[in-house]
């Protein structure tokens, strides 16, 4: 056997290799595109994986191991929350959110985590931040955190019903603006899988903003309508009062039972 | 067919594309009409000469010590995301998912590696491989027939871990279906609702949520989808299965050719990144100096996607595979299987033994 066969093998191999390479090209990037457009593998390699995965971890994530990298890190942030190791926390999450995006779960805990438990500590932390200012100011950065969470959680999962419906909650209680939290649980009825009380939600919500009665009016009517099931407390009271207020005429305003009807205008 | 290199026989060479047919010659004689019926009723290529290697070293394959052990390992491991599931907390049933698949991907991909690159040398060691091939057995029959023991180990290898980890998710699953009837006990709501106790409309909110619960649980275990990312790992193994033959066929040592898989392996799976650069669709890529261009594009030509093969990540948190998309990923990965087989053909077919 002489060298030049050996070389000629060599080179008809690599050739093969190649033109294999540029026939795949079309494919790989099709199927690639296909995956993003499935939201698969959104990952992003970022300096803060690095240095919270540390060497082997980062090596692992980009070896196919990011889901269980995640996990274990989700599980540091956790021992970092014992320790309220508020900073410490963003960043895993930060991490866990970015190696897995997918994972709802991870973008709902991070949110809460920064708009309610962070930022009630920093609110009441006078030992590090005696001045009121400085401490209402930490808090509201905690509850920006929690927003952009849930913001790019609903950009990676924009199907998830759960996040819409934590997004409203998050307007409702914390930033006490109801018509953006309205919008949110209107927009978390429309996915797929949501449960009933988000409708409730979005139109009862609505009818504490000025200049939505109307609107919130023919919502809260559509529900009692569909069903009795939803004939609700709260759905109830929101109803008779937005009948009072767009001074609906006697006739046309809807049957109420007894129980929740309210007390006669004075 | 023959062997070549055979100092006392002239072997004729037939070049029937780029595959060399080589027809035994006698050295005193024309061949007799008896020896020339035989050697046309010789197959180019015999199935049964191709699944008699594959079963040898299939045999061979798990009489190694070290593959009982990375299979047992792999099997702690899976039983060890038991005890991650009791350190996480929260979402505990999709640590044990991520922990027991990372297992199978990572074990499967060790097992690849390892078991083909020692094949090659191994014989040539054993000096079976000279056996072998002064018998009529094609050159491509034994490479193929070594890769297809090989795969038929890797896919008893996944049988097993596949079978244990369902076992795990399946008691799991039974007794995250436990918690969640505890959580919404709906014969105690619906009586404490008829009694007044709870708002009117409780026992349906809650019904609805033990029926979202239920459904979640099991839309993220026993689906399809589950199957087929197992199934994607095992295709994963099977190409790097491949490459790492395909390595050997022209390494000189059995830890050069593992090393430098691996290299390819670890490249493959920034294949993506390399060609978004290249390709320009980072936003980077038109700042790049040509050079490193070229580099990024040998790369992507190079070098196997691996992230197309990384689905099990996102079908563990919850992600749908269609159907085209495993119909794609499996055209690729036995595209990969051919070429691979074909080019370490062609790097071992005149090679020198």
């Amino acid at each position: 056997m002489s060298a030049f066969s050996a070389t000629k093998g060599r080179a008809l191999g690599l050739l093969v290799i190649l033109v294999w390479g540029f026939v795949k090209l079309p494919v790989e990037t099709r199927l690639a595109a296909a995956q993003k457009e499935n939201r698969f593998g959104g990952f992003k390699i970022t300096s803060t994986l690095r240095q919270q995965a540390g060497q082997a971890g980062f090596l692992a994530t980009l070896g196919g191991l990011r889901a269980p990298v995640a996990d274990l890190l989700w599980i540091r942030a956790h021992v970092a929350w014992q320790d309220t190791q508020w900073g410490k926390m963003k960043l895993l999450f930060d991490v866990c959110t970015s190696l897995q995006p997918r994972r709802v779960m991870f973008w709902d805990n991070s949110a809460w985590h920064m708009a309610w438990n962070a930022s009630v500590y920093a609110l009441n932390d006078k030992k590090h931040v005696p001045e009121q200012v400085e401490r209402y100011r930490n808090q509201q950065q905690y509850f920006a955190l929690g927003e952009d969470y849930l913001l790019r959680g609903i950009e990676s999962n924009p199907d998830s019903w759960e996040l819409y419906d934590r997004l409203g909650w998050f307007y409702r209680d914390k930033r006490l603006d109801k018509l953006k939290a309205a919008a949110a649980y209107e927009e978390a009825s429309k996915r797929p899988g949501r449960l009933d009380y988000v409708r409730r939600q979005a139109a009862t919500l609505l009818a504490d903003c000025p200049g939505h009665e109307e609107e919130a009016y023919r919502k809260m009517l559509a529900l009692y309508r569909e069903n009795e099931r939803e004939w609700l407390p709260t759905l109830l009271k929101k109803l008779q009062q937005m009948e009072r207020k767009l001074k609906i005429p006697q006739s046309q305003r809807v049957y109420i039972p007894e129980e929740y009807r309210l007390p006669p205008e004075q | 067919v023959c062997e070549e290199g055979n100092e006392n026989e002239q072997s004729i060479q037939l070049p029937i594309g780029l595959f060399r047919v080589h027809f035994y010659g006698v050295t005193a004689s024309l061949p007799s009409p008896r020896d020339a019926s035989a050697a046309s009723a010789h197959k180019l290529f015999s199935f049964r000469r191709t699944g008699a290697i594959a079963g040898n070293t299939f045999r061979d394959l798990v009489r190694q010590k070290v593959f009982y052990f990375m299979i047992v390992f792999a099997l702690i491991l899976i039983g060890m995301s038991l005890f991650l599931v009791s350190v996480s907390f929260q979402g505990q049933l999709q640590t044990l998912m991520d922990v027991s698949l990372g297992a199978m991907s990572v074990f499967s991909m060790f097992l690849a590696v390892l078991a083909t690159a020692m094949l090659l040398p191994k014989d040539m060691e054993d000096r079976t491989l000279y056996t072998i091939l002064a018998k009529p057995v094609a050159r491509f029959e034994y490479l193929l027939g070594k890769l297809c023991g090989v795969i038929a180990m890797l896919t008893v290898a996944m049988v097993l871990m596949a079978s244990f980890f369902s076992a795990i998710l399946f008691v799991w699953q039974g007794r995250e279906m436990d918690r969640i009837h505890s959580d919404y006990p709906m014969a105690e709501i619906a009586q404490a609702e008829a009694t007044g106790k709870v708002p009117h409309g409780t026992s349906a909110d809650a019904q609805q949520k033990f029926d979202l619960e239920s459904r979640k649980l099991k839309e993220t275990t026993f689906t399809p989808t589950l199957f087929g990312g197992i199934a994607v790992i095992l295709l994963r193994a099977m190409v790097i299965a491949a490459l790492t033959l395909m390595v050997s066929c022209f390494s000189t040592s059995w830890l050069f050719t593992v090393i430098v898989t691996f290299m390819v392996v670890l490249v493959g799976f920034l294949v993506p990144v390399a060609r978004d650069v290249w390709q320009g669709q980072a936003g980077i890529g038109g700042d790049l100096p040509g050079y490193i261009k070229l580099f990024l594009a040998g790369v992507t030509v190079f070098c196997p996607d691996m992230q197309i093969f990384n689905v099990i990540d996102d079908i563990a948190a919850g992600s749908v595979v269609t159907s085209s998309m495993f119909m794609h990923t499996a055209s690729l990965g036995f595209g990969y299987l051919a070429v691979y087989i074909f080019a370490g053909y062609l790097f071992f077919a005149w090679r020198e033994l």
